[in-house]
């Protein structure tokens, strides 16, 4: 119990939380690493998968993706990538790492979603005449917007965890709280920096499947379905 | 041969990547990594799996658990690794139990979730036959239902095998992550062939794991192959 209570005496502290290095200043260095790294995959991934899914190719690329990612170390690459001449140039060390990371969610959902469009529907949108470009805008999209925010939420999931994971190899966020609290053999510095990692990335799942559901397609066409993920 | 020596003692002091005589000077060291980095693994998914079965059994016996233990699973699998350890910090100190109950917590949802999935794709011919029959639930769940799930419950062995010997490396931050620890080490002197031998036999064995319980799958399964496979 007395860990809890020096947890709430830390949290509670305001010089913890401004300043230099306060938890203001590492969550700021987190939501940015997240959302530019976030952009940056989409961008990458979302365009090559959907274009994939719709001339049907590259399907076993997809899945293996995803495979791969899991077999590779996070800690592992990105501490490599920090030794590397990368490493020289500020965060773009963590970036790399960290969009690597995000991008096999973003494409396997997104080339799985326009696969599994349903099939008969893209024949009868074929039947009417619609241009490959009007299939994937109008149909093929629209069908698969849930998987493919599926795959935004897992990898935004993966990236704050890999931001946390930065800051062993002395990049910047959250996880720089609990670096320097294992430093210090500080454990409520430890348990708090946790605690805000665990919450942020709670919030950032919330925020994407409130953001899914705003944004959906065929939400106007079809009875709400329960969170089938 | 003094010759080769100082080739091989010029690619230690010259700290390149790849490094012939770092594998040969400290082969006990990698040895006892990859040691503890396979028994962190092992330990973590076989209680994960002792304790996915009654809870996956109870999920599906009271329908009402259901939700709130899937919910709490997707919740728990949320927390990054880093994060995972250093709350279970104050609760065991730094030791090994850290690593293993955070890789279990982990290995529970995908276990969990993949038996659950497996019981209930028991098609509905086969357990009413067995019932005809005069089976009772628990012939009916070791003889039917539990080797007609085991490709799903396999597949959730795999994933939770892979990604627990991958996320064994962030131990490192306790003192026992296995090859993580090299790596840690090697990270703060700037070592460059350690760093990479130690993440290339993390690699290897993930895939090593992957192959070996594929194998298991294919022998204890060899009714799938001749179809399409499960999971």
């Amino acid at each position: 119990m007395g860990t809890v209570t020096d947890v709430w005496a830390w949290l509670t502290t305001a010089e913890h939380w401004t300043g230099d290095g306060g938890v203001l200043q590492r969550l700021g260095e987190h939501a940015w690493l997240t959302a530019v790294c976030l952009a940056l995959s989409c961008a990458i991934a979302l365009p090559l998968a959907l274009w994939l899914g719709h001339v049907g190719r590259g399907g076993a690329l997809a899945v293996n993706l995803s495979n791969a990612g899991r077999a590779i170390p996070t800690f592992a690459v990105l501490v490599l990538l920090t030794m590397s001449p990368l490493g020289r140039h500020g965060d773009w060390a963590t970036i790399v790492a960290l969009v690597l990371f995000a991008l096999p969610p973003l494409l396997t959902n997104a080339y799985t979603g326009v696969r599994q469009a349903d099939p008969e529907v893209v024949e009868a949108a074929r039947g009417m005449g619609m241009t490959p470009w009007q299939l994937l805008r109008q149909v093929e999209l629209p069908l698969a917007f849930p998987l493919i925010m599926t795959g935004v939420q897992t990898a935004a999931v993966q990236l704050v965890a890999t931001a946390t994971l930065a800051a062993l190899p002395g990049g910047g966020g959250l996880g720089r709280l609990i670096t320097a609290g294992f430093g210090n053999y500080d454990t409520p510095q430890v348990v708090s920096g946790a605690l805000l990692v665990a919450v942020l990335a709670m919030l950032v799942e919330r925020l994407l499947t409130l953001v899914e559901r705003l944004l959906d397609p065929m939400r106007r066409r079809l009875a709400p379905v329960p969170n089938a993920a | 041969m003094s010759g080769t020596y100082a080739v091989a003692q010029g690619c230690l002091a010259a700290n390149d990547w790849l490094c012939g005589e770092y594998l040969r000077t400290r082969r006990g060291e990698l040895l006892d990594a990859t040691v503890e980095h396979i028994w962190i693994t092992a330990a973590s998914v076989s209680i994960a799996l002792l304790l996915a079965f009654p809870l996956a059994l109870a999920a599906r016996h009271w329908r009402l658990a259901r939700g709130p233990a899937l919910a709490l699973t997707t919740i728990l699998y949320t927390v990054p690794s880093l994060a995972m350890f250093a709350l279970l910090l104050p609760v065991f100190g730094l030791s090994a139990a850290v690593v293993v109950t955070g890789l279990v917590l982990y290995s529970l949802t995908v276990l969990v979730r993949n038996i659950l999935a497996g019981l209930e794709a028991v098609p509905a011919e086969a357990t009413e036959a067995a019932r005809g029959m005069g089976y009772g639930p628990v012939r009916l769940l070791f003889e039917v239902e539990l080797p007609l799930a085991l490709p799903a419950l396999l597949a959730g062995v795999r994933i939770a095998t892979v990604s627990a010997v991958s996320l064994t490396t962030v131990g490192a931050i306790v003192g026992y992550g296995g090859l993580g620890n090299l790596i840690y080490e090697a990270m703060e002197s700037f070592f460059k062939a350690q760093v990479l031998t130690a993440s290339a036999i993390c690699v290897l064995l993930a895939v090593a794991a992957d192959l070996l319980l594929l194998a298991l799958q294919r022998a204890l399964t060899p009714w799938t192959r001749a179809g399409k496979t499960g999971g």
